[in-house]
């Protein structure tokens, strides 16, 4: 068979709804960030499908999938800076367990 | 031919590994299982004709932020009991499993306006004429305007006092 | 010029101002650093606005369009774009405005030595050139407002710059506030233009009333408005009042913001937008008779005050009015040369008083006297000043003074005869100064001596520009510049002016003025103290400022707001309503026992049913507090579930 969009546009679902189930059920928060760079990347590929198959001597998918990784990587450093600083205060990393905004 | 086959092998390598990072028990596997999983994707950006941006997700994801993930884990091994679920697990798995659903039926359902020309090889050249000379230098300004304040922001978070 | 580098006019001190403010924290220690930073911005800003002007003149033509950048567009109908007009008037106004600031900058570095608030002192001043260049460069209505309502700020923040005196900080908000009742007409005009053509373009707005295609009244409408916003910023009456008392702020801002540029703003306004005024008779002759009469009353109030700075914002006040007394009667091409010298005149006469203050510590005029001795060029740039503010041949002032006279004297008798008695006075109340600070014995308690070098330089600069810049409309070069008039030859208009008597005329008003106060201050055939005994009443009225502060204070807002109107409607409220239509109809017997069912009703009924409602709410918020988890992948969970429910939703709708 022909690979067509859709066949893209399916993995690029199927990774997001994992890195979903892994964002929403886990409990270490660096666990956390892991999936969601793997929702990250799942956008990533769906802009990449996009750009190659409707519009293709046009590059905009590719060049959003390069804002998308530089955001990305700004978020993992700030993302991680942050868990150093909770751990350190409150020596657990656990998700569960920091619910300050609890009323 | 061959892209198809490569596809398809990548496809399954891809959501293997992202499973993987989801279920291991041990945090570090999971570490590196990500690590496949974004080799993979690279892998996935060259089936689609994106050289360069295959490069890139190599550089910066493989090398930069799984490393900081690593190193992470690494600073934190010892609080943590490894990679469990909480009790959100079934709602999400739930929601997860129907989020799929929806969307692989949305997207097989819709018609898009698939257009025949061949994509351009080599990308570099046109994403940097784009990117430097033709209406996204801005962006570009901007991004690095936010690298610097991740940055800064992460300096400022972490420092002892 | 290439394009960009008129952007930079403006951008140049903006930067500057930038700069300091982000510097301010890590080079405290070496605020010498600022001045000359802000130093270096405007005197960029001058050396482009002189070379624009050279090519300007070289060219020919007689204005530069520079495209901007569209700022905002919404839909079709309204967009501002940002561009700049480098036309013969931008191009003097820059020329006043960066090179007075330069001398004022330079100045400060002296009168401002040790002041702890010195980086905020030159970022305030750079900010307020970048604010004024913009404002006289912008090519758009609504850009012109932002730098006008800039311009107020700084005013505002530089009047008050020595905040802890209680006096600084009362005269920075009456400032603020004065000029913005102002800046409402403004705007006013700004949206009424708006409404009519569509455009917030200055050029197209002034040829769409040159052509007559705006109704006359909306015309005079938005001519009137747009002059109470130059009364405000221009201190005309009756919004004059706030001017004497920014003299709070420190002597060089006075000089830079209340002498030369920002009081000026008003009347740039007036001339950038003169076509529309020029098409309506009724506001010219409301912008005449307002300037006239302004520079009356505000020289009657000079020649009382015992306080330098008073007496030269009363000047200020009243050679504003000669400007917009020159606009009023047609020629935009005067009152700009009025501007022109008064620039440098009063920025010149401001620091010299600031000199002045830097040697004895008082602007009192009463503990003054013999500094000519002690301070001599300090005396003779005032001087010089002095003689040209009285319009003495062959300095500056005479030049633009006595074409304001000619003016007013074709369009109105009464005016004219103001405009007169207003030169007999100016001389008189300059001259007073003179005499009683530089002239007699010091009277005072300090140990007077002269400025240092830092401050004498622009003093001597502006000294040459007072008495000198009045020269390029000898020929009748500057007027035609500015399209009006013809040129003749320079040694042909130096003299020919004494061939009107209108010349003799006003040279003996002058002179008259300056004769009477070397009478009563320095020769002392007539006691000051007789005079003022015989001329009591009217003493009084000068010297309270025709009560107009009390009037605005004590009788409107106390008396008329405070005792009257809200007063009023209290006393309507608790004694007539409350007491009479209560007591009248709900105290009756009758009524009494038809409320005592509905009381029976409210009680049972209505209370249960707002306790029930209370509780409920409650209850269930109770319940929902449930959902308040603290726990971020909760939250999360329901927005993935909230997505999901959009995405199906607008699939299946769609």
């Amino acid at each position: 068979m022909t690979l067509s969009l859709e066949h893209y546009l399916v993995l690029s679902a199927v990774l997001f709804a994992i890195g979903l189930y892994g964002a929403l059920a886990k409990k270490s928060a660096i666990v956390i960030l892991m999936c969601i760079e793997i929702m990250l990347n799942a956008a990533a590929i769906a802009m990449v499908a996009f750009s190659r198959f409707v519009v293709p001597t046009l590059l905009t998918g590719h060049i959003f999938t390069i804002f998308i990784i530089v955001v990305a990587a700004a978020e993992a450093t700030v993302g991680l800076a942050i868990i150093m600083s909770v751990y350190r205060s409150r020596e657990t990393i656990d998700v569960t367990k920091i619910d300050l905004m609890k009323w | 031919m061959g892209i198809e086959i490569a596809f398809w092998v990548l496809a399954v390598l891809t959501v293997g590994a992202a499973l993987a990072v989801v279920l291991t028990r041990d945090l570090f596997r999971a570490a590196l299982f990500l690590v496949l999983c974004f080799l993979a994707v690279a892998g996935i950006f060259v089936t689609l004709s994106a050289d360069f941006l295959a490069a890139v997700q190599i550089l910066i994801y493989v090398g930069a932020i799984s490393v900081l993930i690593i190193l992470a884990i690494m600073l934190t091994r010892e609080v943590q009991r490894g990679n469990i679920s909480n009790k959100l697990s079934l709602p999400a798995l739930v929601v997860a499993l129907i989020i799929t659903g929806t969307f692989s039926l949305v997207m097989i359902n819709t018609d898009w306006n698939i257009s025949a020309e061949a994509p351009l090889e080599p990308t570099t050249g046109p994403l940097a004429t784009s990117l430097f000379s033709e209406g996204f230098v801005l962006p570009v300004e901007i991004s690095a305007l936010v690298l610097l304040a991740a940055i800064l922001g992460a300096i400022v978070l972490v420092r002892e006092n | 010029m290439p394009e960009q580098l008129y952007w930079l006019i403006f951008l140049l001190p903006l930067a500057a101002s930038i700069l300091i403010f982000l510097m301010a924290a890590p080079f405290k220690a070496r605020p010498r650093l600022f001045g000359y930073i802000g130093i270096l911005a405007v005197a960029a800003s001058a050396a482009l606005s002189l070379w624009a002007l050279s090519d300007l003149l070289s060219t020919g033509s007689r204005e530069i369009l520079i495209p901007g950048f569209e700022w905002l567009a919404i839909g079709d109908s309204f967009r501002i774009t940002f561009g700049l007009i480098m036309d013969s008037l931008t191009a003097v106004m820059v020329i006043v405005i960066s090179l007075v600031s330069l001398m004022v900058q330079i100045y400060s570095q002296g009168y401002m030595h040790g002041d702890p608030g010195y980086y905020r002192y030159y970022g305030l001043i750079s900010l307020f050139t970048a604010s004024m260049l913009g404002l006289v460069l912008t090519d758009n209505l609504f850009m012109a407002f932002a730098f006008w309502e800039l311009v107020g700020l700084c005013s505002y923040l530089l009047i008050g710059f020595w905040f802890e005196r209680p006096a600084a900080a009362s005269a920075a908000k009456k400032a603020f506030i004065v000029t913005r009742i102002g800046d409402i007409g403004f705007l006013a005009a700004i949206l009424l233009l708006f409404a009519e053509t569509g455009s917030l373009n200055i050029t197209e707005v002034n040829h769409l009333a040159a052509t007559g295609i705006i109704a006359g009244g909306t015309l005079t409408a938005a001519a009137l408005l747009i002059f109470t916003g130059a009364v405000g910023k221009s201190a005309q009456f009756p919004l004059h009042i706030w001017l004497p008392d920014a003299m709070e702020g420190p002597t060089p801002v006075s000089a830079l913001i209340h002498a030369a540029t920002m009081v000026a703003a008003g009347v740039f306004l007036v001339a950038r937008t003169f076509p529309i005024f020029e098409a309506s008779e009724s506001a010219l002759l409301v912008v005449a008779i307002i300037g006239g009469f302004t520079a009356l009353f505000a020289a009657t109030m000079g020649l009382v005050m015992t306080d330098i700075k008073r007496v030269l914002a009363y000047s200020t006040i009243s050679q504003l009015g000669y400007m917009m007394l020159a606009l009023g009667t047609g020629s935009v091409a005067i009152a700009i040369f009025h501007l022109f010298n008064h620039a440098f005149i009063k920025s010149l006469l401001f620091l010299g008083a600031g000199s002045v203050n830097h040697a004895t510590g008082t602007f009192d005029m009463n503990h003054m006297g013999g500094l000519r001795r002690v301070m001599p060029w300090t005396f003779i740039t005032f001087l010089v000043a002095s003689l040209s503010m009285a319009g003495i041949w062959p300095l500056s002032g005479f030049w633009s003074k006595d074409e304001i006279l000619a003016g007013a004297l074709d369009s109105n008798a009464i005016l004219f005869w103001l405009a007169m008695i207003t030169v007999f006075m100016t001389a008189f109340y300059m001259f007073r100064i003179i005499f009683v600070t530089f002239g007699g014995k010091y009277r005072g308690l300090g140990h007077p001596h002269e400025s240092p070098r830092v401050m004498l330089w622009p003093l001597l600069f502006l000294g040459v520009l007072a008495a000198f810049s009045g020269l390029v409309n000898v020929t009748g070069g500057f007027g035609h510049f500015l399209g009006h008039g013809e040129t003749t030859g320079f040694l042909e208009g130096f003299f020919s002016v004494f061939g009107h008597p209108l010349t003799w005329l006003s040279l003996a008003f002058a002179t008259g003025g300056i004769l009477l106060a070397y009478a009563m201050y320095s020769a002392r055939w007539l006691d000051p103290a007789f005079i003022r005994q015989l001329f009591r009443p009217l003493h009084f009225i000068f010297s309270r400022k025709y009560l107009m502060d009390e009037l605005f204070e004590k009788a409107i807002a106390q008396v008329l707001l405070l005792k009257g109107a809200f007063a009023g409607l209290q006393f309507f409220d608790s004694r007539i309503w409350d007491n009479g239509l209560n007591s009248v109809i709900v105290e009756n017997a009758i009524v009494r026992r038809l409320f005592a069912g509905f009381r029976y009703f409210d009680e049972k009924g209505v209370d249960k049913a707002v306790d029930g409602v209370a509780g409920g709410t409650r209850w269930s918020g109770r319940i929902l507090s449930k959902a308040q988890t603290g726990q971020l992948q909760v939250y999360a969970l329901f927005i993935a579930g909230g997505i999901l429910a959009i995405l199906l939703f607008v699939y299946l709708a769609g």
